[in-house]
Order: structure tokens, then C-alpha cells, then sequence
């Protein structure tokens, strides 16, 4: 039977563990941060030295440390595209937004662990030649950026943080900066106008990437809370002995948060692609299974973002084999192994680590019109087709929600939905499309029904008065 | 009513601008702190923010009427966010906040926040609060209240109600 691995949570709900610098001490706190600065530089075999900072940077791109804020991107590849001849000061930004529906790991690390986190931004700052950084927070998590202010108090007294930084001439300033209840904070660009005082409109990239035209227009980092976390970690395991957690091109952990129709929701900290999705939801160290005389109906598997998955699906899955070959193979829903390119494979994201599942007795109906009134209400309202068409699908699933839908609905929702994707400036427009068509696709009898209800219902008369119209 | 920030207040806002290679950044930052002292953020304090970091106030009320915290009339001493996103949904986040309007007299069918006419409570619902794993859970005040039963709408009911 799987496992939990606890690396970034290996401490953080020991009884008596507490969040102060004293505690994270005593556990090998800031440890790594010596050994960062104390790496030398070295000579590659054809002749390149490498500073100390490419070093470390290399170790993360070695590491194969992939992003856990959403889009599993590759961190250390992120790093390398940052302009570092612009002659403008390079920031980091450390995305503590934690706002995708589903998700409620960084609020762990947050509360629990602070310093962990701010260990793991000064040597990811370190590394990057960065002088200033701040950490976004959500604005709903006022105990969590109290916190992180007491810890980055605690870093400066200590000499982790501030002016000449252990000795080495090395400053660096970081502040906790906090959101205002806003979800499109949470995309990067969106955070760094947000960052910058104004309304959070998300750049359009090209030309703005952060790592080119970031925060002031100047080369600017955003990782999640979880990787900067991992970069502690594969600074004190080294890159080889890190990537062997996990599997290969999902190395290291990953906190998966587990919510909706399960026994036992929770956080769990897992080797990526070590545990599948089923063994997740059922086992009894994990989710423990549905409630008694329940059966699964379909796993939103990566934050309400990502495409939904019925029960009893099958994937058609790349796998190599013993000969180096590439084969595909039939992989059931619940065997599909929990990491990036699994779920990738099965057409759907490992997102935000968020799996929300839900049993039979619940209507996708409704669960869906719940997930489109998140995205009307959160849409920045830039973009005409997000703006617009999230309104559309959250008022039409109303509709059909409470006895006003047609059975054409299906269509409607779907039409609306395939002209938001890829026509706006940012992947929130993703975000509030893929719910509607992986729903509707997967589960067309249940909406069609439901309009077909309701149609039915409204011609002898003892429907709804309200007559629809889109 | 005058409006007039305390020297201690505007002493701590002075060194947050200072976190910030441009004044502008501080916005939000200045915005929380003035609606933690005032309740509210009134006219007069975006003007006193325009001010204090060199921009025009529609500079920032435009933050006001974007970033759902913040809001322009004072709300209730207690203050009951209600997480309405799935997670808490299937966990019966919509009973929980009919519950809270139902006993405090407010129309459970009005969705934007709602105050008691005493002012001694504001009920609302909130996009999800990153604690989906305890749903259905609650925000009062700054305190995060997760599995959040019948019982305990109560009991946070009777504990307003004294405040
Ligand atoms: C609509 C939207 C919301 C997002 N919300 C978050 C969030 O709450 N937290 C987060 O870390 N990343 C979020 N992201 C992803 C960020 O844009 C960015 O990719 C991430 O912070 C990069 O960090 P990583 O590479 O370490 O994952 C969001 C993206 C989109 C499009
Ligand atoms: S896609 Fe939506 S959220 Fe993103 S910029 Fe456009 S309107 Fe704003
Ligand atoms: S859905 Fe309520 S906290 Fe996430």
C-alpha cells in the first residue's frame, strides 16, 4: 500500500511543532541556506566556470522540479529564461494567491511553516542575483501574512535576511504584500498589476513576460509557495538524490489536497506519480473511500480549472517499455498514476494538486453551475469573450439549475464555452471554459435530460412560467 | 464625521511605502490598513490615499470597486463570510448561510452582503477560502471556522451577539 512521503510537510503538524524561528531551528532550519552560500563555483567539463549561483540553478534545473502553482512548468528552465543583461533589477515573487477552488496546500505551509518558505525564497533569490522579493498573499488569509511578517522579523534578526546576509555582502529585502479577494491575482501577470497598486488586468503575453517585463518592467520570478519550498530541499538532498522521489519528469513531492464526496478529505504529501488517483481517493491512509452505499461519478483531478473525469473512463496512455520503446496502453481512471504527465495524457491537468470528487447521489448539473457562478464572478472583465461568455454560461446553467432549461442547452453552454478558449488575454478564459465542455461532453445525457424536463414540464403548463431566452 | 488617521496609523503607512520602489505599490496595502481602523474605506480616505502616494483618486478608488474586500459602507461588528464554492457546496455551505439569514432576519435569497439593522452582524457569501478539505467552513472576522456545523452557526451567533 502507498505511502505519504512528508518532505515539505515533515514537520509542519508534529504536535509541538510551532512556527517560530526557535522551532524551525532546532529541526535544521536555514541549514540549507549556508550550504547555498557556501557552494563553490566549478568548472565544467569544457572549460565554463559556473559561479556559485549557477551552480544552484543548475541543481534546480537537474532537480526536474516542475512548478505546483498550476501549470507544472519546469522551475529551474523558468529561471533560466530571466533577463539577466538588462542592466534592471531582477525580483521574485513568491505566488501565495492559493485561490483555485479545490486547493489548501500553501495555507498549510503558510501557517505552519513559514520559515521553510522563506528559507527557500532567500536561496531562490540568492540564486537569481534578486535584492528585493515579495510574497503575494491572499487577502482572506490575514493570520498567514501576520505570520509571515513575524518570520521574516525572526529571519532579519538572525542575520538570514537584510544587509550583508551571514557575512557573504549578499542583500536581500523581502515584504508580504496582500491581495484583496480578487482570484485573477493568483495568474502572474495579474498579480505583478496587482503588485504594482492597480486592478488586477493580466498582461497580454507577448510581450510581457514576467521574466523579460515582469513587476516594473523589469525581469521578475513567480513561483508558487510548494516549489520555492522544494528549492530548500533539493539544496540540502543535492539534484540526484532529489530527482530519485517520484518518478522521472515528475520528480520530488506534491501536496495533493482532497475535498468533496470522500471519507476522509485532507492534504497528503506524495512522490509524484507514486500514488494514482484511486488509491487517493480509497485507501484507508488516504481519502478512505465514499461514504457507505455511495459510487463514484466523476474526480475533478487538478482544481476546478482542469477537465472533469468520469468514472470508468480509460486512457490511452504513452508508456515505455523495457525495450526503450514507446507503447500506448489502457489505463483505467483510477489507475492513472497522480502527476503531470499522466493526467496530461488523460486530456486533463494535475493543475493545483486539487482533486474534488464527486458520488452519485450529485448532479453535474449543479455542480457545474456552481464552478461557472466562480468564474462570472471572478472574470477581470478585460477580454470581451471572458467576460461576456462566463456571465452567459453561469446565467444559463441558472436557468437550467432551477426548471428553466432546454434541452438545446447543451449545445448552448458548449458554443459559448468553445469561444471563450484561446481568444483572450489570459488562461482564464481556459479556466472558465474547460469545466463547461468537459461536463457537458462527458455527461450530455444528464444536461440534456434536465432540459428536456423542464421543456416538458413548461408544455403541460406546470413548469416554470418564465419563459427561457438566451 | 472628520476624518483624521491617527499619527501612529500614518507612521506605520509611511514605512509600508517605503517596501516599495514606487508609492503606487502601496495602495492596497494603505486600503486594508485604513479599512481595518475605519470599517469602511470612505471618500476621504481615497483622497488621504491619492494623496499620500501621488496619484488621482480614481486611481484608487477604481482598487475599491475591483478588489471585493474592500467596501464602502461599514458592515456589521461581526462579520460571516460563508465559503458558497463546490467544495463547500456539496458539504452544504448554502443551508449553512440560509441558516445564518434565517436567524438573524436577513432574506436568504438576497446575495450580495447583508447587514442586520442593529449593525451587529454582515452576512455574505465568499468565493472559496482555501480550506476546502474542512468545508463547509466560515470566516468570522479574521478567524477561519472550518466543518462548520448547525451548532456552531449558533454559537458564533450568540458570540456576536454579545460583542
Ligand atoms: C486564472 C489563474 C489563476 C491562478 N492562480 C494561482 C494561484 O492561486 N496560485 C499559484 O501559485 N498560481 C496560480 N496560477 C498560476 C500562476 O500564473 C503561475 O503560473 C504560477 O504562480 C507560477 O508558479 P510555479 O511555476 O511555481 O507553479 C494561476 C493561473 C491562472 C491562469
Ligand atoms: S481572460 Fe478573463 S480574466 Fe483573463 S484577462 Fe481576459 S477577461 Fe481578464
Ligand atoms: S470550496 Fe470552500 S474553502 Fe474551498
Amino acid at each position: 500500500m502507498p505511502e505519504q512521503y512528508k518532505l515539505i510537510l515533515k514537520h509542519a503538524d508534529s504536535p509541538g511543532y510551532t512556527p517560530d524561528i526557535e522551532c524551525y531551528q532546532r529541526h535544521g532550519g536555514y541549514e540549507s541556506l549556508k550550504k547555498a552560500l557556501a557552494t563553490s563555483s566549478r568548472t565544467l567539463p569544457d572549460g565554463k566556470v559556473q559561479s556559485s549561483q549557477e551552480v544552484v540553478r543548475d541543481e534546480v534545473l537537474k532537480s526536474g522540479l516542475r512548478g505546483r502553482g498550476g501549470a507544472g512548468f519546469s522551475a529551474g528552465l523558468k529561471w533560466s529564461f530571466v533577463d539577466r543583461r538588462s542592466g534592471k533589477p531582477i525580483y521574485l515573487i513568491c505566488n501565495a494567491d492559493e485561490s483555485e477552488p479545490g486547493t489548501f496546500k500553501d495555507r498549510q505551509i503558510l501557517h505552519k511553516d513559514p520559515h521553510q518558505l522563506v528559507e527557500g525564497m532567500i536561496i531562490s533569490c540568492w540564486a537569481n542575483d534578486v535584492k528585493l522579493a515579495y510574497i503575494y498573499i491572499r487577502g482572506e488569509m490575514p493570520k498567514g501574512a501576520k505570520l509571515l511578517n513575524q518570520a521574516l522579523k525572526e529571519a532579519r534578526a538572525k542575520g538570514f535576511l537584510g544587509k550583508n546576509i551571514l557575512g557573504t555582502g549578499y542583500d536581500l529585502e523581502i515584504h508580504v504584500h496582500r491581495g484583496a479577494g480578487a482570484y485573477i491575482c493568483g495568474e502572474e501577470t495579474g498579480l505583478i498589476e496587482s503588485l504594482e497598486g492597480k486592478r488586477a488586468y493580466p498582461r497580454i503575453k507577448p510581450p510581457y513576460f514576467p521574466a523579460v517585463l515582469g513587476l516594473y518592467m523589469s525581469p521578475t520570478i513567480v513561483n508558487n509557495v510548494e516549489t520555492l519550498c522544494h528549492v530548500k530541499h533539493i539544496v540540502a538532498m543535492g539534484s540526484a538524490e532529489y530527482a530519485k522521489l517520484g518518478t522521472p519528469n515528475n520528480t520530488g513531492t506534491r501536496i495533493v489536497s482532497l475535498s468533496g464526496d470522500v471519507m476522509k478529505p485532507g492534504y497528503f504529501e506524495i512522490e509524484v506519480g507514486k500514488v494514482t488517483l484511486g488509491q487517493l481517493i480509497f485507501e484507508p491512509n488516504f481519502g478512505g473511500g465514499l461514504r457507505p452505499g455511495r459510487s463514484l461519478k466523476a474526480i475533478i483531478p487538478g482544481g476546478s480549472s482542469s477537465k472533469v473525469l468520469k468514472a470508468g473512463e480509460v486512457f490511452k496512455l504513452n508508456r515505455k517499455g523495457a525495450d526503450g520503446q514507446m507503447t500506448k496502453v489502457d489505463v483505467p481512471l483510477l489507475d492513472l498514476p497522480y502527476d503531470f504527465d499522466s493526467l496530461q495524457g488523460a486530456g486533463t491537468m494535475s493543475g493545483s494538486g486539487a482533486i474534488i470528487v464527486l458520488d452519485d447521489t450529485r448532479s453535474m448539473v449543479d455542480s457545474l453551475a456552481n464552478l461557472s457562478a466562480f468564474y462570472a464572478h471572478e472574470s477581470c472583465g478585460q477580454c470581451t469573450p471572458c467576460r461576456e461568455g462566463s456571465l452567459w454560461l453561469s446565467k444559463g446553467l441558472h436557468r437550467l439549475e432551477h426548471g428553466e432549461g432546454r434541452k438545446a442547452d447543451a449545445d448552448y453552454l458548449t458554443h459559448i464555452a468553445q469561444n471563450i478558449q484561446g481568444r483572450t488575454i489570459c488562461a482564464f478564459g481556459e479556466a472558465a471554459s474547460w469545466p463547461v465542455l468537459s461536463f457537458v461532453k462527458k455527461f450530455r445525457d444528464e444536461f440534456e435530460a434536465r432540459g428536456a424536463a423542464d421543456e416538458a414540464a413548461r408544455a403541460k403548463g406546470s413548469g416554470s412560467a418564465k419563459v427561457p431566452h438566451s | 464625521m472628520s476624518f483624521s488617521v491617527p499619527p501612529a496609523l500614518e507612521a506605520e503607512l509611511v514605512e509600508l511605502a517605503t517596501h516599495y520602489p514606487q508609492k503606487r505599490s502601496a495602495s492596497l496595502m494603505f486600503l486594508h490598513a485604513l479599512q481595518e481602523h475605519f470599517g469602511f474605506i470612505s471618500r476621504e480616505a481615497v483622497e488621504w490615499v491619492a494623496q499620500r502616494l501621488g496619484l488621482q483618486p480614481i486611481n484608487v478608488y477604481e482598487l475599491v470597486t475591483f478588489y471585493p474586500m474592500f467596501r464602502q459602507e461599514p458592515l456589521g461588528k461581526t462579520h460571516i463570510k460563508v465559503c458558497r464554492t463546490l467544495s463547500c457546496a456539496l458539504a452544504g455551505s448554502g443551508e449553512l448561510r440560509d441558516h445564518f439569514c434565517k436567524k438573524l432576519g436577513l432574506d436568504p435569497h438576497h446575495h450580495t452582503p447583508q447587514t442586520t439593522s442593529d449593525g451587529k452582524f454582515t452576512v455574505e457569501f465568499v468565493e472559496c477560502l482555501a480550506s476546502c478539505g474542512t468545508a463547509p467552513v466560515v470566516m468570522v472576522n479574521e478567524d477561519l471556522k472550518e466543518k462548520v456545523s448547525a451548532t456552531d452557526a449558533d454559537r458564533i451567533l450568540a458570540e456576536g451577539g454579545s460583542r
